[in-house]
């Protein structure tokens, strides 16, 4: 039984007053365990509206809402056991092995002084099984390629155990089988109870695995709703500002630009 | 009888960390033990322990002199390479040491400005050392706010750089306003770095924030790992970034203005020190810290013992230190040995 577990409601944000917003009015509900991919071209607000959502920033006007509940009235740490991150990319200057990282995960749940005991070790193993990455533990972090790093990225946030994972971009820069790697892992995460939002410019990517859509465009949203309200020509074709056409092979909807280059 | 070496075997893989712990302390406090003796008192390199006990000179020199400054060389190197493991974690740059933001430059112009217009008196100059530090700090830090481009981290660096080589230039003019025959030695032989002239009331001065300082890095060491990751990463993780990146900083920074102020400016044990530690412990600073402050206090205490037996003068602390640390990173960034294995 899907219900709203976190509410966006009427969110605005502006980097400077002078200029233009990155995120107009934006309002839209995302139902508990549940895939929503927020679509739209480079420069919509993507990475913005996450942040917002995460807390790390605060929208100058309108709220957010997790089980009704403002996130401003939650704790930092309380926020950090509901939501977890897995940025678009991540520079790791020192070599951490791949377990010690991941083990980052559970910081939400020990105090300022704590170190992390035998129980946290366990769960960081466990949640690199369950990405299926146990055979990179001791493996350095900066000697993994950009699909591994992916994954312990993941790895990282599900050690987090939060109810609702932010992804920025989590496909854009991996190849097609690493990317399908990553959105059955998704899937998976959802079928166990974790809900998923996730930011993309890739159309493919979101209608292989999202229950819902956000489309957006310069800081609006365009569209919210269920992939067969909101995954047709006419509405990607006035997210990305293109022709688009939408075609279906073997069940699969896969997306066409009809712009001629000359 | 046979057992006895498999259950010491047995004993020491079960107590692997308490054992690693003991070390940590234990190793530090030998090698201060052993360089109680070394010198150039009655002869070069080592006092037998029997003069100690009939000699009522070598005591004296033993525990007046000798302990203070080895107590002090201990001090200053554990907080030098905790600090710049610290800075070299937030900063997320390995190349970064303590001095860094001002705070070297500006102890270097504080002791020089002092010895020229205030006091050559050892305290007014440390206290002098001390306050440009702090300045040297608040400065790179307001003119970093001030910055209107890049992340926080790059501001800072930035500014840390001007600031740094605003009190380098400052530090010039004084150099050559100073008379050449009495003060420009004594601003010289300050910079150079040293602990000849470090007292018990020096090492009671430096005490309590040196032990706060060290104390708050090592009960916070794994979280430096977390302010390691990029802002958002380390946010969504339920650290307040700001507010402790700047405890840590804040502790770093206190420390080495203190050991600064009594010690001059003793350069690369900031550097090499925490380097060395991780490729021994690896990168989790919940384990390389402690090595860090281990190793950090070994080595001053070593090139001090250096610094007294070597000659029947005395070698400036920050020149030893200098020769055996670039020494050291340049073998470590030369070696073959490959620390990533992919």
């Amino acid at each position: 039984m899907s219900s709203g577990i976190l509410t966006v409601n009427s969110i605005s944000y502006t980097y400077h007053p002078e200029r233009p917003e990155a995120v107009k009015q934006v309002s839209f509900e995302i139902l508990s365990e549940t895939v929503t991919a927020i679509i739209g071209p480079n420069g919509a607000g993507k990475t913005t509206l996450l942040h917002l959502m995460l807390g790390l920033m605060k929208p100058v006007t309108g709220s957010i809402f997790i089980e009704d509940v403002p996130i401003s009235e939650y704790s930092r740490r309380e926020l950090s056991q509901w939501i977890g991150l897995v940025p678009q990319s991540e520079y790791i200057p020192f070599e951490y092995t791949v377990l010690e990282y991941v083990l980052l995960g559970r910081a939400p749940y020990l105090g300022p002084l704590d170190l992390p005991g035998r129980e946290d070790v366990q769960i960081a193993l466990e949640s690199l099984a369950e990405i299926g990455i146990e055979h990179l533990e001791k493996r350095p972090v900066p000697a993994l390629s950009g699909g591994e790093l992916q994954l312990a990225m993941l790895a990282r946030a599900l050690c987090q155990k939060p109810r609702i994972m932010l992804l920025d971009e989590p496909t854009s820069h991996l190849d097609l089988s690493n990317r399908n790697t990553t959105l059955r892992i998704l899937n998976r995460l959802r079928k166990n109870g974790t809900t998923i939002i996730f930011s993309t410019h890739d159309p493919e990517a979101a209608a292989l695995i999202a229950d819902h859509l956000v489309l957006m465009r310069n800081g609006q949203v365009l569209d919210a709703g269920t992939l067969d309200e909101t995954f047709t020509k006419e509405k990607l074709s006035l997210t990305y500002g293109t022709p688009v056409e939408v075609v279906n092979i073997d069940g699969m909807r896969v997306v066409r630009s009809m712009e001629r280059l000359s | 009888m046979q057992s006895t070496p498999f259950l010491i075997f047995f004993f020491i893989v079960k107590n692997q960390k308490t054992i690693t712990n003991l070390v940590l302390i234990i190793l530090p406090l030998l090698v201060l033990g052993i360089s109680l003796f070394a010198g150039r008192y009655p002869k070069p390199l080592f006092m037998p322990f029997s003069v100690l006990t009939s000699d009522e000179l070598a005591q004296k020199l033993v525990f007046n002199l000798r302990l203070p400054r080895l107590i002090t060389a201990a001090l200053l190197g554990a907080s030098l390479a905790a600090a710049g493991g610290v800075m070299q974690m937030l900063f997320r740059n390995p190349l970064v040491e303590p001095g860094f933001l001002g705070v070297t430059q500006g102890a270097g112009f504080g002791a020089a400005f002092s010895i020229l217009w205030i006091s050559t008196s050892p305290l007014i100059i440390e206290l002098n050392a001390a306050a440009f530090a702090v300045l040297g700090l608040v400065l790179s830090y307001f003119i970093a706010r001030k910055i209107r481009f890049g992340g926080w981290v790059l501001r800072l660096v930035l500014s840390g750089i001007a600031v740094s080589a605003l009190f380098s230039a400052g530090l010039g003019i004084l150099k050559y306003m100073a008379d050449p025959t009495s003060e420009l030695p004594e601003i010289v032989f300050w910079l150079l770095g040293g602990l000849y002239s470090v007292t018990w009331k020096d090492l009671l001065y430096i005490l309590p924030v040196v032990v706060v300082g060290l104390t708050t890095i090592f009960l916070m060491r794994w979280r430096l790992n977390l302010l390691s990751l990029s802002d958002e990463t380390a946010f969504s993780l339920g650290v307040s970034v700001g507010r402790e990146r700047t405890l840590l900083i804040a502790a770093s920074v206190a420390i080495t203005a203190v050991v600064v102020s009594v010690a001059g400016i003793v350069g690369w044990i900031g550097l090499i020190i925490p380097h060395i530690s991780r490729r021994l412990t690896g990168a989790n600073a919940a384990e390389f810290i402690p090595v860090s402050m281990s190793a950090g206090a070994i080595f001053a205490m070593l090139s001090d013992d250096l610094a007294r037996v070597l000659t029947t003068g005395e070698i400036p602390l920050g020149i030893i230190t200098s020769l055996i640390g670039a020494g050291i990173f340049l073998v470590m960034m030369t070696s073959r040995k490959v620390s990533i294995t992919k």
